[in-house]
Parts: structure tokens; sequence; C-alpha cells
């Protein structure tokens, strides 16, 4: 493989982990996030610095991981006080808040970001497959999740909040549980990312990067782990084959965003469910 | 006996409004209690109380003897309270079926992590299928329930709350809204739980099913109780006539 092709499957792995992640928050729990920008950042800064200051790798990913936890679950917090529309806008805060905190940090490197970050020692290809293999263990976790009885609650919890109540489920529960683990996952695609480009800046992790991913879940089908796979693939394939995509990226896909909620609610996942259903029917 | 509910002198205003004014209620295990009265009487608000959906201002809530005042709902229905809306509430995105198995599953859900690491459902579709026969939806088990004709989400509610093993249940207006062999059915199924033990609490404007079915009447106006005994000598209390009939038979009327 050439080092570009390395390149873009490492992309694409870590978008699936990030989409996929997102999913479970917003698709699974029903809890609109436009902040999962500021989770990837904090884990990517997390490993940077445990890379600068320690230099394992391993640990670098767990305290990646721990880190984008731990935002999630503050920011989860919020979302037992605020619902729906008004979580999104608070998402859309953290996520700025992040990036413009991170700049003013001298520590952090600031505008400049971190630079000259030890690598993972296991090069682009062993990154690349090192990236995959946490992309398809993120995949497998999400489909597990989904036929437990915590995803069977979370979709209790996305639907109605009260009657789950009326059940016994005690939403907010469900609502910190799902961001601590889709930021948890983000936090850990952070840390890949680090690893994938030794060298980090605030504008990777802004507001941009997480409609892009809301983006791939909406499109792929919301709730849907194989269609928001899909969607993160062919979506960051996207902008590498068609020029104009990428000079025109949020157009295109805020274009794409909104004929899916038009035409095609369920997104990918959506329409595969009704070609099935209607080749079915004689 | 331990009574199955008590409430203790509960109240709550809602601005200058006091829409449950000092109601205490004890409700021993088996009963069948029909709680009616005018609207706005506080029915729906002190179902909503003993569920824990509001706070009370002042009063305490104990279910089989044990405090729940200051449980949320999932602890007070994982302690035995169950409770039907009188506006349902379906998921409307999963099957009939799937609505029942959840509740049914109410042990495994108490806490996320438990219930990330349990995936086996069979036990609880079983009973949940057991229970949909019951309520009489047998056959819908894989229609979304968002597709349900009114009179049968109204039977999925109680098919729901009944698959929590409750020791009491709150049915708020579980008839309205059905047709006469709708509500027939449905106060059937109810009458056949309460026979199995289960402690029934009934909001109804359905006042032929009501003195029917109930074994006590308690009349709230107001925000009190202002009868509360055997159906027949409470409907027959002048006190009673004249807050429910309206004040057309109000020769009682007192100053």
């Amino acid at each position: 493989m050439s080092a570009y092709e390395i390149s873009v499957v490492s992309v694409i792995g870590i978008n699936v982990i990030l989409a996929v992640s997102l999913n479970m928050i917003s698709g699974f729990c029903g809890q609109i996030s436009l902040g999962h920008g500021a989770f990837y950042g904090a884990g990517a800064y997390a490993a940077a610095l445990a890379m600068v200051n320690i230099g394992n790798p391993a640990l670098a990913l767990v305290i990646a991981t721990l880190v984008g936890s731990g935002l999630g679950i503050v920011v989860g917090f919020a979302s037992l006080r605020v619902r729906t529309d008004f979580l999104a806008i608070t998402t859309i805060g953290v996520n700025f808040l992040f990036t413009g905190i991170v700049r003013k940090q001298q520590w952090l490197g600031g505008e400049m970001g971190i630079s000259n970050i030890p690598g993972s020692g296991l090069g682009a290809n062993g990154n690349m497959i090192l990236i995959m293999l946490f992309a398809g263990a993120t995949v497998a976790f999400s489909l597990y999740v989904n036929r437990s009885w915590m995803g069977f609650s979370f979709r209790a919890v996305g639907e109605d909040e009260d009657a789950a109540a009326t059940l016994g489920i005690s939403a907010g529960a469900y609502k910190l549980a799902a961001f601590g683990l889709g930021t948890a996952l983000a936090g850990l695609a952070g840390g890949l990312y680090t690893f994938f480009t030794q060298f980090i800046v605030p504008d990777a992790f802004d507001f941009i990067l997480s409609v892009m991913l809301m983006a791939m879940v909406v499109i792929g089908g919301i709730g849907s782990t194989w269609g928001v796979v899909l969607a993160a693939i062919v979506l960051t394939l996207l902008p590498e084959a068609i020029r104009f995509v990428n000079d025109y990226r949020l157009l295109v896909f805020g274009g794409l965003l909104v004929l899916v909620i038009r035409l095609a609610p369920g997104g990918f996942a959506g329409l595969v469910g009704r070609l099935a259903w209607k080749a079915r029917k004689p | 006996m331990t009574p199955a509910l008590q409430l203790d002198n509960v109240a709550i205003r809602f601005g200058g409004v006091k829409a449950v004014d000092g109601v205490s209620l004890s409700v021993v295990p088996g009963d069948f209690v029909g709680l009616i009265g005018p609207n706005g009487a506080g029915k729906t608000t002190l179902i909503r109380i003993v569920v824990g959906a509001l706070r009370p201002d002042r009063g305490a809530i104990a279910l089989v003897g044990s405090d729940i005042t200051h449980d949320s709902t999932p602890t007070r229905v994982r302690k035995g309270l169950a409770v039907t809306h009188q506006v349902v509430r379906p998921f409307r995105e999963m099957t009939v079926l799937d609505n029942v198995v959840l509740a049914a599953g109410f042990r495994r859900t108490a806490n996320p992590l438990t219930a990330m690491l349990q995936v086996d459902r069979r036990a609880e579709s079983e009973r949940a299928a057991g229970i949909l026969n019951r309520v009489g939806l047998a056959g819908t088990e894989g229609q979304l329930a968002g597709s349900l004709p009114l009179g049968k989400m109204k039977r999925l509610e109680l098919a729901r709350a009944l698959a929590v093993e409750p020791r009491v249940i709150l049915l708020d207006e579980p008839l309205a809204g059905l047709n006469n062999v709708e509500a027939a059915k449905q106060i059937e199924t109810i009458g056949a739980v309460n026979a199995q033990g289960l402690t029934v609490v009934l909001i109804e404007h359905n006042l032929e099913e009501v003195m029917r079915n109930c074994r006590r009447l308690v009349v709230l106006d107001n925000g009190k109780v202002i009868g509360d005994g055997e159906p027949l000598a409470v409907m027959a209390d002048p006190a009673v006539r004249e807050a429910y009939v309206g004040s057309g038979a109000g020769a009682h009327a007192e100053d």
C-alpha cells in the first residue's frame, strides 16, 4: 500500500470509531450531541501529553479514553437538565469552549498545537492495523450493546424518558452511560489520531468536524451501526475522490444532510430496509 | 396488616391553588379502590405525586410499609408500584411485544452496567406473551405499537404496567376512549388481576363501571377527601352528591 492509501484507510478507521460512538449517544439513546469533536480532541491532547511526558503508547490510549469519557460524563450531567434542541446547543457550546480554551493554553501549544509527538513505534502500517482493529472492535461492541438490555433501555429512554421511568428504567443513569461510553470511544479515537499524525492542532477538533460526524450518523441511518459505518466510509472517501467535495465540504455534507432528512429519514439503513421490504412483496 | 399504600397528609400547591390539600389515605392489600371527583379535583395530581412525577410540598407516602416519599419513579416501580397514564405513551417505534418485554425485564434494566452484560430475553418474552394474551392482545405481538388503534394501546398500557410485577397498580382512566365492548373487556382484566391479590386504585369517569367493580370509593374535591367508604353509601352522601353531581342537587349545600 502507498503511504497515501495507508493514511486514507487510517482516517476511515478513526472516522468509523467516531461516527459509531456518536451513534451510541445520539442514535441509540436519542441524546443529540453536536460536540463530539471536543471529546475526540480531549483524547488526542491527553494522548499527546502522555506520549511527550511518559512515552508509553498503551498507557497513552488508556489515558485518552479516560479523559474523553471523563469530559463526556460531565457533559452527560448537562443532558439530565436539558433536552433535545437545548442539549444540541449545549454540546455545540462545549465544542467551542474546548477549542477556545485549548487555543489559549501555552502548555497545550496554543494555536500551534503540539508537534514532534513521539510515535507509537508501530510505523504507519502498524498504526493503520491498530486503528482498524479498534474500529472493528468498536463496531462489534456497538452491535453487542444494541442487542443487550442496555441498548433496549437506550431505545426506550431515547423515545420517551417519562414512560421509561414508569417501567423502572432510570433515564438519567442511562444517559450518563451513553455519554460515558460514546465519549470514551471518541477519546480512544483521539489517541489513535495522535499516533497517526504525531502533530495536533485545535482546528482538527472543531465544531465543523462534529457536524460532519453527525452527518455520517444521520446519512447512515440514525441508530443503525452498519448504516453509520457505511456512511463514515463513503463520506471520508468522497472528498478524497472528488476535488469539488473537498473544496465545498460543508456545503456538500450540509446538502446531503438536508436531502436525507427530507427524502429518506432512515438514511442508508432505512433505504435498504425499505428495498428489502419491497423485494419480499410480490 | 401493613397497608399496601399509605398517604399521610399529602399536599401540593401550584401558585395559589391547593391542588392536593392534605390527603390521607390507607389502602389495604388486595383492595379495589375507586378514586373519583369532578374535573380539577386533584385526582391525576395525586396519582402523579404517588408515582413520583411530582414532589409534594408536605406529607409522606409509603408502599407496603416502605417510605417512598423521596424515591425516584424508577425506584418506586421496582418496589412494586405500577401506573397507567390517562394519555397512553407506548414506545411507538417498538413492537407491541418489545414494549412488554422491556417492562418485564425491569430487574435487568435497574442499572445500565448490569444491563449491558445481559442479552437473553427468552424468559421475559415468554412472560410478556402471556400478559399480552391476558389483556387480549394476542396476535399483535409483531406490530409496531404506534400502529395500534387507541383501544389496543390502552390494553398495551395495562399490559406494560402488569409486567413490572406490581403490588399496587394505579390506573388513570383506563377506560377513557374505549367503546363499551372494549371497556367491558378491560375492566374484566383489571378485576381478574385484582382477584389474584393485586391492589388496584382506579381513577375513572365511567361511574357505572366504578360502582360495579370497586369495593371502596374515595371522592376528591378541591384537593380534599370528601367521601370515603363503601361505594353505595358514599354515593348516597349528600356532600358527595353536591360536589360530584353539581349544585343542581345541592339541597344540602353547606355554607
